[in-house]
């Protein structure tokens, strides 16, 4: 147990590839918490997907041991959290169990749109905010220029930013005594009921469900009993340790530290994140302030490409679920695409991590439809219902009215792109909140609705800026809309799979769009198709796909008979990687493409 | 696919199975051409006294098998089989005139390029006992060929189509259409003079680029411009049909058209399900032996084959049985191709699988049946890779 006033407990803000993980690496370093020989890069971030994606997904959590200038010994808690929206509910609740931020530009880009996002949640939390200056190795760093835009930007007091080199090592020493001597100890009473934050928790195939905990008040020691206030549950912990950053065994943790339990606990859905834990007797009266439940607001399918992997899926999906309370799911069946899983996300990257992870980790190849928000129908009679899936769309005669819901996104953009931004916005029903500029950069606000941000909404920003834009956006409520559900018909068939919700006056450019897609798609087969998009029984948009003229193979003799005939079967196989709709063959990939809009 | 009604038995034989055709491979070529992923070598100096010997070795072997039987045709393909020398051709003929009894009327095709110095050995191949040449003009026009990678010129190969003519009864020539930037003016014109000298037999292939050769190298790497889409390739294909027909040489095969009677007899072997065998590097034979239709594969790399072949082992050639449903598909993939069709015989039309397929196919007529007599229409033939894809579906 160490004494509060020798506790620190801090998280890093920071953009992706703004340095953060370098950073990190480099303090762990520095005061020898990892040994040379087992140093790699980006050491909190486990997962393959992370260090591939330069993301971090899930908080991790380090305990550092530093000697500082004054001759005293710190104890630090590090808290890495993830830098990207879809993951700010993580952000917020690690935020929750710390006193400080390192907040971390890259001195040669300035302060990105995430950044401001998790910053505001650090000043939320009523941190201690220490700036850091990184990359002033590189020619293009400005410090002071950046550091100006942190001042207007973000409001904060920037004149004593630390200039960081996380690469060459300058600057390591200085940030470890700015969060001994910046940021304020924790505090708590080791006399007092124990009381403690479930700040996360996770499955481990060996341990079991491993709990992430910051002691508010009390002591926490192996083998005592321990009650969970949200659902009332007891649990004895059989393992209680820290994170150097591999799990070390401790005796006792007290206030202000910053470790993890075991407790014979099953499944991560038995833990609830916010939880507080207390004594089973002589436990704390009042619980701490609980966290709001993260919502998923993207919804699409995910299938087996080969249906017999209908149960493999199961599996995967069950699995992962395991250990991402966030990621919901349930059975769903197509007449296009068979049996599959219904899943909801926190928004598109965490949707296309599951995707990667279950076609990676699990060898399962998916087919995902198109994404969709979570639409709220009012009903003739009064009553409300949620709409995850287009296709589930009930009867108009029923329907009164249809809301969909709606964010606040914030845009950080270089002056000169700042034309196409706000033309992309307003393509996308977006109203302006919002224009302010800071130096040579532009920050807009836009009220926008979600359903037109899921699609391809970030990458066309990327494209239309170059990759210079930063985007964030929080979920703000919902507002009723002339919505519409727009279904495809291939070859007079209706595709469920490919039908979606479209605001009335987009539906034919969108209808157009996706049937003109759709005719490169899709290969020629032995009879022409028509294609086409209608609202309810009116087609809105119409392509006809020529029929097949040609692909007769030009010669074949004796010594191609084998040769043919194998490619021949080949082409059998081939084609039931194809969905049928009706005598159409559709090719997997165009259930995606499709959706992708240019414009 | 289940074809429980399928039967060795039940598969008519079209062709006579008293009859066999021999193909003889010579696998080495002055140049390697860009289009071409057929077995061929540029090899400067060849022992051409060495190959006789071993073909003739191999004929003998081969003859062990297929007792009894009348050869009614031979095929020198390649490769390059005019750059065999007269002599070579000559040792290949006396050995497989020894081995089986020759039909009166037997067709001896060799495959020639049309330069000056292959016209030369002209003489010399009928004398060996050559009776037909199938010459690869590819184009008519010197830029064309030059893209092709070929080594001969227009004018170069009409004087040796002159010197074919007064010496084979015989000769036919290929040319390769759907080039990189042709007109369908182009093609006409093209097409046209082709005609126009008489020929009796033309093939007509459309260009297709196949992995692993130049041209499929540089399509992979983004060049290769220009190529016709499937529009305009099938707009080409729509007028060879047109001329040759109103000249009397209507495609009796996909891509070979001929005057009736003109047909290449050793090829409709391949169509119509008869029994041939193959010599040479990479060769392939079908033969039927004790009711089992056997495929025969020789050894590919010129080297390890001359070596096997010397050693007069059989070590030269794989066998391997075909299984019922393979035979029906290749005789469903080979036979479709002909204008004429193929006949499927009783008992297969008992699978239903079998039938929806061919009445779906009928319904676009891509197909027409007419008893058991299964053939492609005029607008199944340049779709028939879909027609016998859906033919075959489960």
């Amino acid at each position: 147990m160490t004494e509060l006033s020798h506790i620190r407990n801090f998280s890093i803000v920071a953009h992706i590839d703004h340095g953060k993980s370098t950073l990190a690496d480099r303090l762990i370093q520095e005061t020898e918490t990892v040994a040379s020989r087992d140093m790699k890069a980006q050491l909190l971030d486990s997962m393959d997907i992370e260090r591939e994606r330069g993301i971090t997904i899930k908080a991790n959590t380090v305990r550092i041991e530093y000697k500082a200038q004054n001759g005293e010994h710190y104890t630090l808690n590090l808290i890495d959290t993830p830098g990207h929206v879809d993951f700010a509910y993580e952000v917020s609740r690690s935020m929750r169990a710390v006193e400080g931020s390192l907040l971390v530009v890259d001195s040669t880009q300035g302060v990105e749109a995430q950044t401001l996002a998790n910053v505001y949640q650090a000043i939320d939390a009523d941190h201690e905010i220490v700036p850091v200056l990184n990359k002033i190795d590189l020619p293009a760093s400005e410090c002071e220029k950046v550091a100006e835009q942190i001042e207007d930007v973000i409001g904060i007091d920037a004149s004593e930013a630390i200039q960081v080199s996380a690469k060459t090592g300058v600057g390591i020493v200085e940030t470890l005594e700015a969060i001994v001597h910046k940021l304020p100890a924790p505090q708590g009473d080791v006399d007092a009921p124990l009381k403690a934050m479930l700040v996360d928790s996770w499955y481990d195939a060996y341990l079991g469900v491993i709990v992430l905990v910051r002691i508010i008040d009390g002591r926490m020691k192996k083998g005592d009993r321990v009650k969970f206030m949200s659902n009332g549950t007891v649990h004895g912990i059989d393992k209680i340790g820290v994170f150097r950053p591999q799990m070390q065994d401790v005796d006792v943790l007290g206030p202000g530290e910053i470790g993890f339990i075991t407790a014979s606990i099953k499944q991560v859905r038995d833990t609830r994140v916010g939880d507080t834990i207390t004594s089973e007797k002589k436990g704390a009266e009042t619980a701490l302030d609980g966290f709001k439940p993260s919502q998923p607001v993207v919804f699409c399918g995910l299938f087996p490409v080969d249906s017999a992997q209908f149960e493999d899926l199961r599996d995967a999906i069950e699995k992962l679920a395991l250990n991402d309370a966030s990621f919901s799911y349930e059975m769903e069946t197509s007449a296009a695409l068979g049996f599959g899983f219904r899943c909801g996300f926190l928004g598109l990257l965490h949707l296309e991590v599951i995707r990667d992870r279950i076609e990676r980790e699990y060898n399962i190849e998916l087919i995902t439809t198109a994404p969709s928000v979570v639409y709220h129908i009012y009903m003739k009679d009064g009553s409300m219902q949620e709409l995850h899936n287009p296709a589930d769309m009930p009867d108009l005669t029923h329907v009164d009215h249809l809301e969909e819901p709606r964010i606040k996104a914030t845009i950080l953009v270089p002056d000169e792109y700042l034309g196409d931004v706000l033309k992309l916005c307003q393509d996308r029903r977006g109203i302006q909140l919002d224009l302010t500029y800071a130096g040579s950069r532009a920050m807009t606000v836009y009220d926008l609705p979600l359903n037109e941000v899921v699609f391809d909404f970030y990458d066309r920003l990327k494209s239309v800026t170059k990759g210079y834009a930063s985007f964030d956006y929080q979920v703000t409520g919902y507002a009723t809309d002339n919505l519409v559900k727009m279904s495809v018909l291939v070859n007079d068939e209706p595709v469920d799979a490919l039908s979606m919700m479209v605001h009335r006056d987009r539906a034919e450019q969108r209808g157009r769009a996706m049937c003109e897609k759709l005719k490169d798609l899709i290969p020629r087969h032995m009879f022409k198709i028509p294609i086409q998009a209608a609202i309810g029984g009116k087609v809105i948009a119409r392509e006809t796909l020529s029929a097949l003229r040609k692909d007769v193979t030009a010669k074949c003799y004796g010594g191609d008979a084998t040769r043919k005939r194998k490619l021949l079967d080949k082409q059998k196989a081939g084609k039931k990687k194809m969905r049928q709709f009706g005598k159409v063959d559709i090719p997997q990939e165009a259930f995606i493409s499709a959706l992708k809009m240019d414009s | 696919m289940p074809l429980p009604n399928l039967s060795q038995a039940a598969l008519p034989d079209l062709a006579d199975p008293s009859t066999l055709g021999l193909y003889v491979h010579w696998p080495f070529c002055q140049a390697k051409c860009p289009y071409c992923d057929f077995n061929s070598h540029v090899m400067a100096n060849v022992d051409q006294k060495r190959w006789a010997l071993a073909l003739s070795h191999e004929i003998k072997r081969v003859g062990a098998l297929t007792q009894d039987r009348t050869l009614t045709s031979i095929f020198f393909g390649g490769g390059t089989p005019s750059l065999m020398d007269p002599e070579t051709v000559e040792a290949v003929l006396v050995a497989a005139h020894e081995t089986w009894r020759w039909a009166n009327s037997i067709e001896i095709t060799l495959e020639a390029n049309p330069t000056s110095i292959e016209a030369n050995r002209f003489r010399g191949y009928r004398t060996a006992g050559v009776n037909r040449v199938s010459m690869g003009f590819q184009a008519m026009n010197d830029d064309d060929l030059k893209r092709l990678g070929r080594l001969h010129s227009a004018q170069e190969a009409m004087a040796a189509l002159e010197v074919a003519r007064s010496t084979f009864n015989r000769v036919s020539f290929d040319l390769i259409y759907a080039r990189q930037d042709q007109t369908l003016p182009a093609w006409r014109d093209e097409l046209t003079r082709a005609l126009e000298t008489g020929v009796d037999h033309l093939s007509l292939y459309q260009l297709t680029i196949e992995d692993g050769t130049a041209f499929g190298d540089r399509l992979a790497k983004g060049g290769l411009k220009g190529l016709p889409d499937e529009d305009r390739a099938a707009d080409m294909w729509d007028l060879t049909q047109e001329l040759t027909e109103a000249r009397g040489m209507p495609g009796y095969e996909i891509s070979n058209h001929a005057r009736p009677d003109a047909e290449s007899r050793h090829n409709l072997l391949y169509w119509q399900g008869g029994d041939y065998a193959g010599v040479g590097p990479g060769a392939h034979g079908r033969l039927t032996r004790d009711g089992m239709r056997v495929a025969t594969e020789c050894v590919k790399q010129p080297g390890l084959w001359l070596a096997a072949a010397e050693q007069a082992e059989s070590a030269t050639t794989q066998l391997t049985a075909l299984s019922a449903k393979e035979v029906f598909e290749e005789r469903l993939m080979m036979g479709l191709r002909l204008r004429d069709g193929v006949d499927l015989g009783s008992s297969a039309l008992e699978n239903t699988s079998l039938c929806n397929n061919i009445k779906l196919l009928v319904d676009f007529g891509l197909v027409a049946l007419t008893g058991t007599q299964l053939r492609a229409t005029d607008q199944g033939r340049p779709v028939l890779n879909s027609v016998l894809r859906q033919l075959l579906a489960d």
